[in-house]
């Protein structure tokens, strides 16, 4: 069912440091957000390379471990969203990631076919099982 | 007549088992350090090697390396397809059934050539590993064997070499080298790192190791006696104080003591030792352990700095070691350890040491030239190496067309 000037939807990507992770996990689910995407990613900022050792001497690693948090929600809670995801996730040090707001057309709940808003979903219809 | 003895066949048996297992155990600590796309290969190389040279042996490779002396530089025909090789002693052995004494003998020969894979790592054709390991196994293993083992002019003037300082590890570390050079560098050698993608299947792969080198070492007294225990002895303390002094140097050099740096030194320490191992005491083997550790951590590092891709360090820790420890050997031989021999350096004799020396220089000039001629041959038959497409892609699935994880 598509409606006229129907709400807009917003994907939430969020690079994080992966020890922050059930922190946020665990934010979130107390607000409501429980759908999410979780991906073990590698990438690097401002943060340098961390030195490994080998059998003998150093190397660099140019690429530090995160974690990628992908949720979509609907505009009116984007922004306590990416508050929340600052408050629980930074360190204050370098390296703390970055999140990308992006515009999503639209969503799809593959079960039941439902578009839009239906289809975020916020929370409150949660159930177990 | 000389009567088998049951003691020492049984040993001597699981020795031999213990050796095979060494193989396996090699495979899996090259696996560890080369990317995840490569560890099949790897693997192949190894388990191929084992089915390879077990026929190859008993085809004719035992026979060249044991059959009756040609002239001292390589043995006759009487051996082939095992001929002659029977239940009773052999004449090498007088208290174990001969085809103990040449399946023994033959799990030498396998990881010798196992060894030389560390060239090829992750970037050689299959095919070309398979054609250069048999024609490695019988121009070069079975007449160095022949000439420190079977009767040949280097025992002929007194070379000493209990376990195979210079059959297995000088010949296929120089080897390595020669590989190396003609294979030419992985791409991105010394451009970007290469992590090592599952350090716990080398630590796997060097317990396998260690375990079997008692089988290397004390299996080759032939005999379940002192002599074996000696050289039981002085493996594990060899190898136990160059895994100390690898894990210690790399502590001072690099900052942390690395678990791959333990395990390289302990690999050392079982290389520097096995030339030795039947003549010299654990003192010596403490210090020869030491200077191994040393030694080949220098040698590993000043490769990771050259242009030379010897890849997985076969040239710096066992061609390096092996070295150091044949040297050794006609420094620390003793013979309150061994009453067969009259003693190195230390016991006031020299001409152990220059023999030793002799033997370390023929088998490395003849192991690296011909090792380079059958490397370019190989290369001119089949091409040694996979093309750049297949090296990104990785040698499991170009050569294999197989995925280590799914």
């Amino acid at each position: 069912m598509h409606k006229r000037g129907k709400k807009k939807m917003y994907k939430i990507e969020a690079i994080i440091r992966p020890e922050k992770l059930e922190e946020v996990k665990k934010a979130l689910e107390e607000r409501g957000f429980y759908g999410m995407t979780v991906t073990e990613v590698r990438g690097r900022g401002r943060q340098k390379g961390i030195k490994m050792q080998w059998r003998a001497g150093e190397y660099v690693v140019d690429f530090i471990e995160k974690t990628k948090i992908e949720i979509v929600v609907k505009e009116e809670d984007a922004d306590a969203l990416v508050e929340l995801l600052c408050g629980k996730a930074a360190t204050g040090k370098v390296g703390d990631g970055k999140i990308f707001i992006l515009p999503v057309k639209d969503v799809v709940r593959i079960r039941t076919r439902e578009r839009g808003g239906p289809a975020v979903g916020n929370g409150k219809e949660w159930r177990f099982g | 007549m000389s009567e088998i003895v049951a003691a020492d066949t049984a040993w001597v048996m699981v020795c031999t088992a213990m050796v095979m297992l060494m193989t396996p155990g090699l495979a899996l600590f090259y696996g560890g350090m080369v990317r995840k796309k490569n560890i099949l290969s790897m693997l192949a190389a190894c388990f191929a090697v084992i089915a390879l040279v077990s026929i190859q042996w008993v085809l004719f490779g035992y026979s060249m390396s044991f059959g009756s002396d040609v002239s001292g530089v390589i043995g006759g025909l009487d051996y082939v397809l095992m001929q002659g090789v029977g239940q009773d002693a052999g004449s090498y052995a007088g208290n174990i059934p001969h085809m103990v004494f040449a399946i023994f003998q033959m799990m030498f020969a396998i990881i010798t050539v196992a060894i030389i894979a560390s060239a090829f790592a992750e970037r050689a054709k299959f095919i070309s590993f398979l054609a250069f390991s048999f024609l490695w196994a019988t121009l070069v293993y079975s007449p160095i064997a022949h000439w420190v083992w079977g009767g040949g002019f280097l025992s002929g003037i007194g070379a000493l070499d209990f376990a195979g300082g210079l059959v297995v590890h000088i010949s296929s570390g120089i080897s390595a080298l020669a590989v190396a050079l003609v294979i030419g560098k992985r791409k991105g050698y010394r451009e970007y790192t290469f992590e090592p993608h599952n350090l716990p299947l080398t630590a796997i792969g060097v317990g396998l190791l260690w375990f079997g080198w008692f089988g290397f070492n004390a299996g080759s007294a032939l005999a379940a006696d002192g002599l074996a225990a000696n050289a039981f002895l002085v493996t594990n303390t060899a190898a136990a104080t160059a895994a100390l002094t690898w894990l210690f140097t790399g502590w001072l050099m690099d900052g942390k003591p690395s678990v791959l740096g333990m395990l390289s030194g302990a690999v050392a320490g079982l290389v520097v030792i096995t030339p030795a191992a039947g003549y010299v005491d654990v003192a010596s083997a403490m210090i020869m352990g030491f200077m191994a550790g040393l030694l080949c951590y220098f040698a590993v590092l000043y490769r990771t700095r050259s242009q030379v891709d010897e890849s997985l360090d076969a040239f710096a820790v066992h061609c390096v070691g092996g070295v150091l420890g044949a040297v050794l050997t006609g420094v620390f031989a003793s013979s309150a350890v061994n009453p067969g021999i009259d003693g190195g350096l230390l016991s006031g004799n020299t001409v152990q040491f220059i023999a030793q020396i002799e033997s370390v220089v023929i088998v490395l000039v003849y192991a690296f030239t011909v090792t380079l001629v059958i490397a370019k041959a190989v290369d001119l038959l089949f091409g040694l190496r996979a093309n750049e497409q297949e090296e990104y892609l990785g040698m499991d699935i170009a050569e294999h067309k197989e995925k280590a994880y799914a």
